[in-house]
């Protein structure tokens, strides 16, 4: 079925690859989800979209979605950036700095909130300096996923910019190009696959994210509680299954955020031509 | 060389062989260092009675989230929660101990309390005396959400025990005392320890609440803060219970000794341990913690069940009065 | 050399103020109470037992998180079938689901009242549990590090050496595998931290047996739960030092590729 007159390809090993990635991704994924989505079902219709359209739920959602979304941006722009700068320009430090991307990835996530809101706290280093709050507000909810969302935009650009050949800009330039025209004629349409990628996984994560947010977001309800904060709220009551009703929610929120972006991606892949 | 560490490793083989007995401990979050002293004296009296060496293996965590553990699976001979309410669920829901589970240790399965108590700031300069200054004005006070916290739920259920006591009975009364009083509660951390941490390390708010040995822990881990602690008049008497998981004790082949190790946390030995571990003993009370009237959660709401129905389930009076998005401050 | 300025200043200070400063808190706090506790905290028992299991689990999911990358990268870059975006959402869900829900997940497969659960596999509360929750929030790593690299890269190079007659796996090992050194290493690195660093799916599957079940992060949360802030923070520090040995190993493999270049291209040119 997979393998139509369109696939006309030598390269070998379909069948091995995609059994793999499919058996994988159905043991691990696949299954447990559907599970979640069965568990569902011990909820009457009327209960399930009651709990799900709770006032406070519903504004969880919004505050989730928001700071995922800002801080995701935030890291687009930024990471960006960094990767550029950490790849193709040579500073004292550069090695140090590389190092330290990886942190938010290896800290257990208490750590980072705890930290982080020591750091942005009225009292903390850079709070004190800053003169407005962060730390307990909406905007501390949004540094807690700029800081775990961060590497997954660096580390998806870098690969892609150690790649790219130095020698197409130069020529490129030679060829009497501008920065400017190199830049978006030649850099940007071969990094911006990588780009789409790491942001994309920073929302979703950010989406997810409890461990660190709890701690610098003060969880006060309708105005800084997030959405897996409910969801532990519930487990906590035993209520297994107003919890897996809120999961629900929230997993069928990022499968279709990450779904449409695939989509556009494998759009514009097509539409610029994958050689 | 080689034979050396043969022999090291036989040596440690044989050793582990002798351990007779390995129970396991599932209990709360600040209790490792009462238990660590607590199994090394247990260990060495079940010994003592020749019944071989008992090691016990301990894990600590939410109590609610370690509930839940025991539930989904978590093979225990004993749990050591922090509320009833916890141990229930398990008897209940995965159905490992009866249902009556309380009546079978003395003192409602209780060998040690504790209660609820204000920690201020060097020199209690905002003058918290008790329940009632926590309702005043300017006045900002830290507790964890007990919705998430176990523990939690003490602090709630005590000023609500405190106000229905002094209106002489008036429900009205009482949920408008603890509306004021979480309105004046800036952060609701979701847990103990993340209040704690942003009331000392971040200097956030005038008062904490928290159980009296957690007061104590805290104040010994920042001893440089100075902190004080305030024991209102009246609060409530916070009972972590202890059980005998049956169904679990019985597959792992432990029910006596299981049983005799709850049953020593009622001796001379084990309170004394549970005083240092600065736990209120049932048994042998002594005289080293500050006279206060306390009451019970029987006595308040007639037990865990109840007072969840009406507190703390989804809509319940916690959710009603904790609006703060909508008193616009 | 304007630009770079900018690029350098605008690096350092968002990484400082993300990155860096809440590492100096970290390590402030852990050497509140001096070099001594903080090496007995490393020193103690239980944690020794959370670094081995911790180790164990990394490397166990990094060689899954390897093995299902290339696979699924190769799958998706080198053909063309239907549903492929979809295949790619699932790829990328693993980071999406919270970290709540994940152990969720896993005690509605495992747990007493789960699925399996009267199979008794003994998988959750005990060392296969955490491996998998580790697995599970980590697959995805060199997968998404490859997949864009891969497309970017096209094939035309494979299908000349095929048609050189080069088999399959030839290929693969000299052409392909050249060419995608950088993501494999980055998603690595990735899988690695992330690995190690887990800690809400961990949580729930492992129950925080002492001296048995424990992670470092798990080790630091309860250290941190007992009143113990110091020993957690060292702990910590410990984790953020792990993630910097992989870096370390990262350069030092980065060198001895370049070493490796300049004598292939000395030999050629010979």
């Amino acid at each position: 079925m997979a393998r139509g007159n369109k696939n006309a390809t030598i390269i070998p090993g379909f069948g091995l690859t995609l059994g793999v990635t499919v058996a994988w991704l159905s043991a691990l994924v696949l299954v447990p989800l559907v599970l979640l989505f069965v568990r569902t079902t011990a909820l009457s219709w009327p209960k399930f979209v009651e709990i799900v359209t709770d006032e406070r739920a519903v504004a969880s959602y919004k505050l989730t979605l928001g700071c995922a979304l800002a801080a995701a941006s935030l890291n687009a722009v930024m990471g960006s950036i960094i990767a550029w700068t950490l790849v193709r320009v040579e500073f004292p430090g550069r090695r140090l700095l590389d190092a330290v991307v990886d942190l938010p990835f290896a800290l257990p996530t208490a750590v980072s909130g705890i930290a982080l809101t020591a750091v942005y706290s009225r009292n903390g280093w850079i709070g004190q300096a800053l003169g407005f709050p962060v730390a307990f507000t909406p905007l501390g909810i949004m540094v807690a996923l700029t800081f775990i969302g961060l590497p997954f935009v660096v580390r998806t650009l870098q690969p892609a910019i150690e790649d790219l050949d130095p020698g197409v800009e130069e020529a490129a330039g030679i060829l009497g190009a501008s920065r400017m025209q190199t830049f978006f004629r030649v850099i940007a349409p071969a990094l911006l696959p990588s780009l789409i990628t790491g942001f994309a996984l920073a929302f979703s994560r950010a989406l997810g994210e409890y461990g660190s947010v709890i701690f610098i977001s003060g969880n006060m309800p309708l105005r800084t509680e997030i959405t897996p904060l409910l969801i532990v709220t519930k487990l906590e009551q035993f209520d297994y299954a107003g919890a897996t009703a809120l999961g629900a929610v929230q997993l069928t929120a990022s499968f279709l955020m990450l779904f449409s972006i695939n989509l556009v991606q494998w759009w514009t892949a097509r539409k610029t031509g994958v050689r | 060389m080689l034979s050396l560490v043969a022999a090291g490793m036989a040596g440690c083989g044989s050793g582990r062989a002798d351990v007779g007995t390995t129970l396991r401990n599932v209990s709360y979050d600040p209790t490792r260092e009462f238990y660590q002293a607590f199994n090394r004296v247990f260990s060495e009296y079940w010994v003592g009675r020749g019944k071989g060496a008992v090691e016990v293996e301990q894990s600590h965590g939410g109590s609610g989230k370690q509930a839940r553990s025991v539930i989904d699976g978590l093979e225990t001979d004993v749990v050591t929660l922090a509320l009833a309410y916890d141990i229930d669920a398990i008897a209940e829901r995965a159905k490992l101990l009866p249902k009556d589970w309380q009546r079978r240790l003395p003192h409602n399965s209780c060998p040690y309390t504790s209660t609820i108590v204000f920690l201020v700031r060097q020199g209690n300069p905002k003058g918290i005396r008790g329940w009632n200054d926590l309702t005043r004005g300017g006045v900002q006070v830290i507790t964890a959400n007990p919705k998430t916290g176990g523990g939690a739920r003490w602090n709630y259920l005590a000023a609500w025990g405190y106000a229905l006591g002094e209106s002489g009975g008036r429900e009205a009364a009482a949920e408008e005392f603890v509306r004021a009083l979480y309105l004046n509660v800036p952060v609701l951390d979701s847990g103990a320890r993340g209040a704690t941490t942003t009331f000392v390390q971040r200097g956030l708010g005038d008062v904490l609440l928290c159980w009296e040995n957690e007061a104590y822990l805290a104040r010994r881990e920042f001893a440089t803060e100075q902190l004080e602690m305030v024991s209102p008049a009246v609060s409530i008497q916070a009972e972590p219970p202890v059980a005998l998981v049956d169904v679990r004790a019985e597959q792992r082949g432990n029910r006596a000794a299981a049983q005799a190790y709850l049953e020593y946390l009622y001796t001379t030995g084990g309170q004394t341990l549970a005083r240092q571990h600065f736990f209120r003993p049932s048994v042998e009370p002594g005289e080293s913690f500050a006279a206060m009237k306390l009451f019970t959660v029987e006595e308040l709401e007639g037990g865990w069940a109840a007072a969840h129905q009406k507190h703390f389930r989804d809509n319940a009076i916690f959710d009603r009065i904790y609006r703060p998005g909508r008193s616009g401050g | 050399m304007k630009w770079r300025v900018l690029l350098v200043g605008l690096t350092v200070l968002f990484l400082s103020l993300f990155l860096l400063v809440p590492l100096a808190a970290i390590l402030v706090e852990a050497l509140r109470k001096g070099a001594g506790a903080y090496v007995r905290a490393l020193l103690d028992p239980d944690a020794m037992v959370a670094i081995r299991l911790t180790l164990l689990c990394a490397s166990i999911a990094v060689v899954a998180s390897v093995i299902f990358g290339i696979c699924a990268a190769w799958a998706v870059t080198r053909f063309r079938f239907p549903g492929k975006s979809l295949l790619l959402t699932f790829i990328d869900l693993p980071f999406a689901v919270s970290p709540v829900v994940a152990g969720l997940l896993m005690v509605l497969v495992f747990g007493g009242q789960g699925w399996l659960g009267p199979l008794h596999l003994g998988v959750l509360f005990a060392t296969p549990g955490i491996i998998l929750a580790t697995i599970f929030v980590s697959f995805p790593f060199v997968a998404r590090e490859l997949i864009p690299l891969m497309q970017e890269q096209g094939t035309e190079e494979e299908e000349a050496a095929l048609l050189l007659g080069a088999s399959g796996w030839q290929t693969f090992v000299r052409i392909t595998l050249p060419k995608i050194k950088w993501g494999l290493l980055y998603g690595v690195i990735l899988a690695n931290a992330r690995a190690m660093g887990e800690f809400g799916a961990v949580s729930v599957v492992s129950g925080h047996i002492r001296g048995r079940t424990n992670t470092i992060p798990l080790h630091v949360e309860i250290l941190y739960n007992e009143y113990n802030f110091v020993a957690a923070f060292a702990v910590a520090s410990l984790l953020a030092l792990l993630a910097l040995a992989t870096l370390g190993a990262k350069a030092l493999l980065e060198w001895k590729l370049r070493r490796d270049a300049e004598a292939a291209q000395r030999e050629a040119g010979a």
